[in-house]
């Protein structure tokens, strides 16, 4: 019966995606409908054999630790894959910048292209699965439950990847909406607001079952991050489709009214996206690998809500001096300050964790990795609000210094921090005693920090210089520098930051190395006996 | 120790959030809508936000056409379209933005990086060669530029079909599109590009101030044409030897 009618579900939507190929307007939109087709037809011969296939054994079944783990599996693969797909993404860019034949004059390589596939590919599919499956993993763990929903986490999972496909191809191909961190077309932002609310489903269900009478702190920051990041994401993409079978859409908002809905929206991704989940992260990981409990409990109350509450506001920095009326970008600038507060109140509850742990930082190079995350999130939320002051903004806003204030939070806290928990993660889930080796978790903890480094510091150099060479004028009066002058003088701090991007994929790359020799149950040669410290 | 009894209770208080999944989640829904609310929600009927400036009027179908090039080539990732009123900005791109200028951009488009330079006035600065052969190799005209090449522009007929849907899906968000804009818009397109066209006095009379010649110089109607024509227009629909700053004081 329930097999019956997931198949007419199935070939409905494969009948729909198909009359989509044939009709399509652009072809963005005809190719998104075939790999809607194909996920259509994969999913209907899955169910169809599966009805056919004698039990499937424990895949979904309670596995040994009568946890869902199956699901925690395939999103810390899909965590590594994206990532991987995201740094090359963003490392070639980088260089197309310093070398703009690498544009190839194809429209499918162009910058204005590729930079938002850099863009969601690292954030919503690299840090999106991370979160994904972290959080599976931990709201399990605290709540000493399975996952609600049964095979709903599945859908939710498979459903995440088809949207990051689906808006990958939909860039490529012409089908971007130019709404910043915000870009898939209509279509594909619908189907990620169903997944989306299955992702609350599931966790909301867990939570509700819980054998332990309090939520844990990790978990307040994941329910607040997935309802807030449902909220933006509706709100943000309200528009009006030219057509139900185009990509092209028309936004319910316009202009002002628009440019403060983007940056309400962009800013958030960051404050709940990209921090507000990665805190749930940090108050797991970095507890559990320190084995000290989290430092103030009241901290965690303080940090929490008035982190939620104040985030919100800030938006209007991203548009000082700008056509918004000047009382939202002082309320904005205001309250971004003030964020300063929370942020840190979080480092240093993270950072405190270690208080009689210190030592372990010299021995156990996963717990470096986290905790040099927590430092890089000190650093770029004390950058981020001292950017929003309307005197710094002034020389900051439309120069590298904010893509370089971004990777710092990007790749320094972001990346380190999920790097720590993928190296936290993999042994426990593949069943495997320890890491295949330490001593390459060091190597990557190097390259990924002094690629940071280069990235930072090359983006401080080529901003605050443009800033200055955009506003200098000579003793008469007259501007000194045309605006090609600025791009020629930027170029060697372009090749820099490729550099530094480099060295950060090259990290990755062996993080990936590692992870795969550790889930194959493997220990380095070189450190098979002795090196036990970490366990 | 009255300051640790209160802290106490609240804990305790706090502890009634903490069992109650439901309770949490309705709390932290209710504290992340409050900024937002207050600081958009006035801009839907605050006077300097939602004023009208003469001569802003909504694009005409081969602009919009040209925009939504733009849109999918993601220029704004490199142009701004908002000059800020600092001095050197208004030297280098001209008067600083208004709001009502871009009243009718969904989305807007005002990015947040100049990799390359402004465009809110780009219109008139340039010729119509200038962005042709620019669009066709961006360093033969500036040694110096990083931008990408786009030559299939030129070698792309514009697709029109669909462009009453534009105007449609516009209009139900409450742009002033008439049903004759909506009835002449194909039409509208072939009579932007040919002044001699016999719709051409007509199409002025509904886009007041649009530029009608063959853009890109070619017999095709192609997207160059669509791209260049939304160019050319940019900035260009206020006249600020007669617009007043103090009537709209920010």
């Amino acid at each position: 019966m329930v097999t019956g009618l997931k198949l007419s579900i199935y070939g409905l939507i494969a009948i729909f995606a198909a009359m989509a190929a044939n009709w399509g307007h652009d072809l963005a939109y005809r190719v998104n409908a075939l790999v809607v087709l194909a996920a259509a037809a994969i999913a209907f011969w899955w169910t169809m054999t599966r009805e056919a296939r004698p039990a499937d054994g424990p895949t979904d079944g309670p596995g040994a630790s009568g946890y869902m783990d199956d699901v925690v599996r395939a999103g810390v693969i899909a965590t590594v894959i994206w990532g991987i797909v995201g740094f090359a993404a963003g490392t070639y860019i980088a260089f197309q910048l310093a070398f703009p034949v690498l544009n190839w004059d194809l429209p499918w390589t162009s910058f204005g292209r590729l930079r938002p596939l850099h863009t969601s590919a690292v954030i919503f599919a690299f840090g999106g699965n991370a979160l994904i499956c972290t959080s599976f993993y931990i709201v399990q763990r605290t709540c000493a439950a399975r996952l609600w929903g049964g095979n709903l986490a599945w859908y939710v999972f498979w459903g995440y990847q088809l949207v990051i496909v689906l808006a990958a191809t939909s860039y490529v191909l012409g089908g971007s909406e130019s709404k910043e961190y915000a870009e898939p077309a209509w279509h594909i932002d619908l189907l990620l607001t169903v997944v989306w609310v299955g992702y609350l489903a599931v966790f909301m269900g867990t939570l509700i079952r819980r054998k332990e009478p309090h939520i844990y702190v990790a978990n307040w920051f994941f329910l607040s991050f997935i309802v807030t990041v449902a909220m933006l994401h509706v709100v943000r993409n309200a528009s009006v489709p030219v057509s139900i079978w185009g990509s092209t859409s028309y936004s319910a908002f316009a202009g002002v009214q628009d440019a403060l809905t983007q940056w309400w929206y962009g800013h958030n991704a960051v404050g709940f996206f990209l921090t507000a989940g990665f805190l749930g992260m940090m108050y797991y990981f970095v507890p559990k690998q320190c084995e000290r409990p989290v430092y103030s409990y009241r901290l965690s109350i303080i940090h929490f809500w008035a982190l939620i509450f104040l985030y919100i506001w800030a938006g209007p920095h991203h548009l000082h001096y700008t056509a918004l009326p000047d009382w939202a970008q002082t309320l904005g600038m205001v309250f971004s300050i003030i964020l300063w507060m929370p942020s840190w109140g979080g480092m240093i509850n993270g950072l405190m964790t270690l208080q009689g742990a210190w030592d372990k930082l010299r021995t156990d190079p996963v717990l470096r990795m986290l905790v040099v995350s927590v430092g890089f999130y000190g650093m770029a939320t004390f950058e981020g609000p001292m950017m929003s002051i309307k005197a710094v903004n002034s020389l900051s806003h439309y120069t590298d210094w904010t893509i370089g204030h971004v990777h710092s939070g990007a790749l320094g806290w972001n990346g380190m921090i999920t790097f720590g928990a993928l190296y936290f993660l993999v042994p426990r889930l593949w069943g495997a005693a320890r890491l295949y080796s330490l001593s390459l978790v060091s190597w990557h903890f190097w390259l990924a920090t002094i690629g940071i480094v280069l990235y930072a510091a090359s983006m401080w150099v080529t901003g605050i210089m443009e800033g200055l060479m955009w506003r200098e004028t000579d003793a008469h009066g007259f501007l000194v520098n045309s605006f090609a002058d600025t791009v020629a003088a930027k170029m060697p701090m372009y090749v820099v930051r490729a550099l530094g991007g480099v060295l950060y994929i090259t990290g990755a790359l062996i993080m990936v190395w590692n992870l795969w020799q550790t889930a194959k149950g493997r220990v380095r040669g070189s450190e098979a006996p002795a090196a036990v410290a970490a366990e | 120790m009255a300051n640790e009894s209160t802290s106490q209770s609240l804990l305790k208080r706090h502890a009634k959030i903490e069992r109650n999944a439901t309770l949490l989640l309705v709390l932290a829904f209710v504290v992340v809508t409050i900024g937002g609310i207050v600081e958009i929600a006035p801009l839907f009927y605050l006077q300097n936000t939602i004023e009208k400036v003469a001569g802003v009027r909504p694009y005409s179908p081969l602009e919009l056409l040209g925009r939504q090039i733009y849109v999918r080539e993601g220029c704004y990732v490199c142009h701004s379209q908002m000059i800020r009123p600092m001095r050197d900005e208004v030297e280098r791109y001209g008067h600083y933005s208004l709001a009502a200028e871009s009243m009718y951009d969904r989305p807007f488009q005002w990015g947040s990086k100049r990799t390359g330079p402004d465009l809110a006035r780009v219109g008139g600065r340039y010729s119509d060669e200038w962005h042709a052969d620019h669009m066709e190799d961006p360093r033969a005209l500036v040694p110096e530029s990083v931008m990408p090449a786009y030559p299939w522009l030129a070698e792309t007929k514009l697709d029109f079909k669909y462009v009453a849907d534009h105007l449609r899906a516009n209009r139900v968000l409450g742009v002033p599109y008439s049903d004759e804009m909506v009835a002449m818009a194909v039409t509208d397109i072939h009579a932007q590009v040919d002044p001699d066209h016999e719709e051409a006095e007509a199409l002025l009379e509904r886009y007041p101030g649009a530029q009608q010649r063959n853009f890109d110089g070619r017999d095709k109607i192609t997207e160059l044409d669509a791209m260049i024509a939304y160019m050319q227009m940019l900035g260009t629909l206020v006249d600020f030897s007669t617009y007043d700053a103090q009537a709209n004081a920010r």
